[in-house]
């Protein structure tokens, strides 16, 4: 929504909060349900409030803990019961520097400051190991801003008796944390106030009426920064940027003015903005984020500026290149059914308003950011936090690379007749194993991102994941895929719990970059050996339908598996295994193996 | 600004902030007549009369209220 972009329209917000949340309910989108555990050193009621319009625009429709008035500490510690019966998916620990519990005076020893710095990251310390035990499930913590006074001016950054200099070493203790515990999240609220502006962030006249620990207009703020994190740990992120080039990755109009007469590089202002605003885009593509080109031009044109001597985004770092004069929300729609991406995953950037508004109207999902000039075009992207990584893993960074070994296997494609010489001739291999800490972080991701592949949709956290793991009465195995053209990484994940003889698949999805290929069937070999090893004869696999998945709601069935149960679109399905099982793979050589039958 | 004029823009800013746009305001509403308004929402409501109007209430004003007629003339006195 408009009103829920950046640059946001914080008084608008806190008004409108009750109509705009009616407008994103009957908006009737597929809502992710998330339990919210609010731990509050100040008044909360509405950070939940705005964070709920956030979320339920992001497709997150949280419900709220929130802590008694001040008792984050107490409820982590010593927990409450309605917080235990609540089970949150996450837990935010809203605290500020008005919950600091004491401050260095000029009196003070260095020894006594460092012994106070010490209990006072203890307390925090204590309690998040505690949450961590009692929930498992991601925390977030908010960093400490500075004080809206200086008692030592300037030197309260320096002084070790400065607040602004013991605050600062308590943030480096937060930070300590985070580096070496994989679910904790630590929210920048030190540079949210800074960006929002201190003096105005900590107007004490909210402090002293209501006891928030900001003002009222800074809290939408707040919200929304805080949804970026809540968003990408919940697989909500978006994944690439579709982009104009006229205007856009540089001044001026390639077709009417001639490679050399573009805006771009150190010459001039506005080409140094393009330059910049290239620079950054390359940095989220190296970060995984994938680009794209759609534009009115003529190929060759097009192609030109993308060679252009100081252009940083070259053809190579595209997965798509659409320069055409078709509309451009037929691009998209093209762009869409050829990178299997949904409509939700991409980010269109583009300096036209008439352009905007067209692919606004026709895909609501799409997030379209409202550029103003070049100079503000980084700003506007980066403050929407369309990208906000919390777990980055190693196929983030490859992820351009094997969206154009897709392209090139499209290509081949077309070159084949028999569609089974064309697969043989991509000399498969994959690796099928119960789940690994190394991979952990992709299989998370997958298990939380895919949605068109995924017979239960059911989402689990990293901890959760790693419980099951390890859990004897669990069966996981994930799998991956190499071909001639490249590794495609962590591709399908499937897991179940045993009954007795039986296993009951609780998650199976796949990548849809790797779909048609045969790797659900050498998943399937995989799944009854390790069955079978465990002495189990009979496999359940459950198909809930969602908006999304009606592609694999003859799965089972196609497996060769028996209908047990019907509710309604959902059902429940039954394979009775034994040593005459037949191996259903042909194509893809696993764990080094050869290919059966070959 | 009179008195008029400031009940009918307090009457847009209170059918925004509790959703309804039935409310009709006088100068005896009190909170209890106005559904939702409890006192998280009067921090809402504060902060849009004071956008609305392009005031800021001090923070002795914002205790003394007690209904819409001393918020009438605290905009009054404003003006």
């Amino acid at each position: 929504m408009k009103e829920l972009t950046y640059p946001i329209d914080a008084s608008f917000i806190l008004k409108k909060k009750a109509a705009i949340k009616r407008r994103l309910l009957t908006a009737a989108k597929d809502f992710t349900a998330k339990k919210i555990a609010v731990l509050g050193g100040s008044t909360t009621h509405d950070v939940c409030a705005c964070l709920e319009l956030f979320l339920l625009d992001q497709g997150i429709k949280p419900s709220f803990y929130q802590s008694d008035y001040g008792r984050y500490y107490e409820d982590a510690i010593f927990g409450s019961e309605a917080l235990g019966a609540f089970r949150p998916d996450i837990i935010y620990i809203h605290t500020t520097n008005r919950n600091i519990s004491w401050y260095p005076s000029l009196a003070d020893t260095a020894q006594t400051i460092e012994a106070q710095l010490a209990a006072e990251t203890e307390k925090f310390t204590a309690m998040w190991d505690k949450l961590s035990a009692d929930y498992a499930c991601p925390i977030i913590q908010n960093n400490f801003e500075y004080p809206c006074y200086r008692l030592l001016g300037n030197q309260d950054a320096s002084n070790i008796h400065g607040q602004v200099n013991y605050i600062t070493r308590l943030n480096m203790q937060l930070y300590a944390y985070a580096q070496t515990h994989a679910n904790f999240f630590v929210h920048d609220l030190n540079y949210l106030a800074a960006d929002f502006g201190l003096a105005s962030w900590a107007d004490p006249f909210y402090w002293y009426l209501y006891k928030y620990a900001l003002s009222l207009q800074a809290i939408p703020h707040l919200a929304y920064s805080l949804s970026h994190i809540i968003q990408s740990i919940f697989g909500k992120n978006k994944k690439a940027l579709v982009l104009d080039l006229d205007g856009t990755l540089w001044g001026g109009v390639v077709g009417d003015d001639g490679v050399a007469g573009i805006a771009l590089g150190p010459e001039t202002p506005i080409g140094q903005a393009h330059l910049a605003f290239q620079l950054y885009l390359k940095a989220q593509r190296q970060l995984g984020v994938v680009l794209c080109v759609v534009s009115k031009n003529d190929a060759e044109n097009a192609l030109a500026g993308l060679r252009h001597p100081h252009a940083q985004i070259t053809p190579d770092d595209l997965i798509a290149l659409k320069a055409n004069w078709a509309p451009k929300n037929q691009n998209m729609a093209e762009l869409m059914q050829e990178t299997a991406l949904s409509e939700g995953s991409f980010v269109f950037v583009d300096d036209n308003p008439a352009e905007r508004e067209l692919v606004r109207q026709s895909f609501c999902a799409v997030a379209v950011p409202e550029l103003t000039t070049v100079d503000a075009y980084i700003k506007t992207i980066d403050r929407a936090g369309y990208f906000e990584p919390t777990v980055l893993s190693a196929d983030d960074a490859n992820r351009t690379q094997m969206y154009q070994s897709n392209a090139k296997r499209q290509c081949l494609q077309q070159t084949f007749v028999d569609y089974t010489d064309y697969l043989q001739s991509l000399a498969m291999q994959a690796s099928i194993l119960p789940f690994a800490p190394l991979c952990m972080p992709r299989i998370a991701q997958l298990t939380n991102k895919s949605n068109q592949f995924n017979l239960t949709t059911r989402r689990f956290t990293t901890q959760e994941l790693q419980q099951i793991a390890a859990d004897a009465a669990h069966l996981t195995l994930y799998g991956t895929l190499a071909d001639r053209f490249g590794e495609n990484g962590v591709v399908t994940v499937l897991a179940g719990h045993i009954e007795g003889a039986a296993l009951h698949l609780d998650l199976w999805v796949m990548s849809c970059r790797v779909l048609k290929r045969g790797m659900e069937h050498a998943m399937l070999d995989a799944l009854v050996a390790a069955c079978l090893a465990k002495g189990i004869s009979q496999i359940v696999g459950y198909y809930y339908k969602t908006e999304k998945n009606k592609m694999v709601a003859d799965f089972y069935p196609q497996q060769g598996f028996a209908l047990l149960a019907q509710q309604g679109s959902d059902s429940v399905w039954s394979l009775a295994i034994g040593a005459g099982y037949q191996p259903k793979n042909k194509l893809i050589a696993v764990n080094g193996g050869q290919i059966e039958g070959a | 600004m009179q008195t008029e004029q400031i009940v009918s823009k307090l009457n847009e800013v209170f059918a925004d902030v509790f959703d309804d746009q039935s409310i009709v305001l006088t100068r005896n509403t009190t909170a209890a007549q106005v559904p939702g308004w409890d006192s998280l929402q009067h921090i809402n409501l504060m902060l849009a009369v004071e956008d609305a109007f392009g005031l800021k209430f001090t923070m002795a004003e914002v205790q003394a209220m007690q209904n819409v007629g001393e918020l009438i003339d605290a905009i009054a006195q404003r003006a």
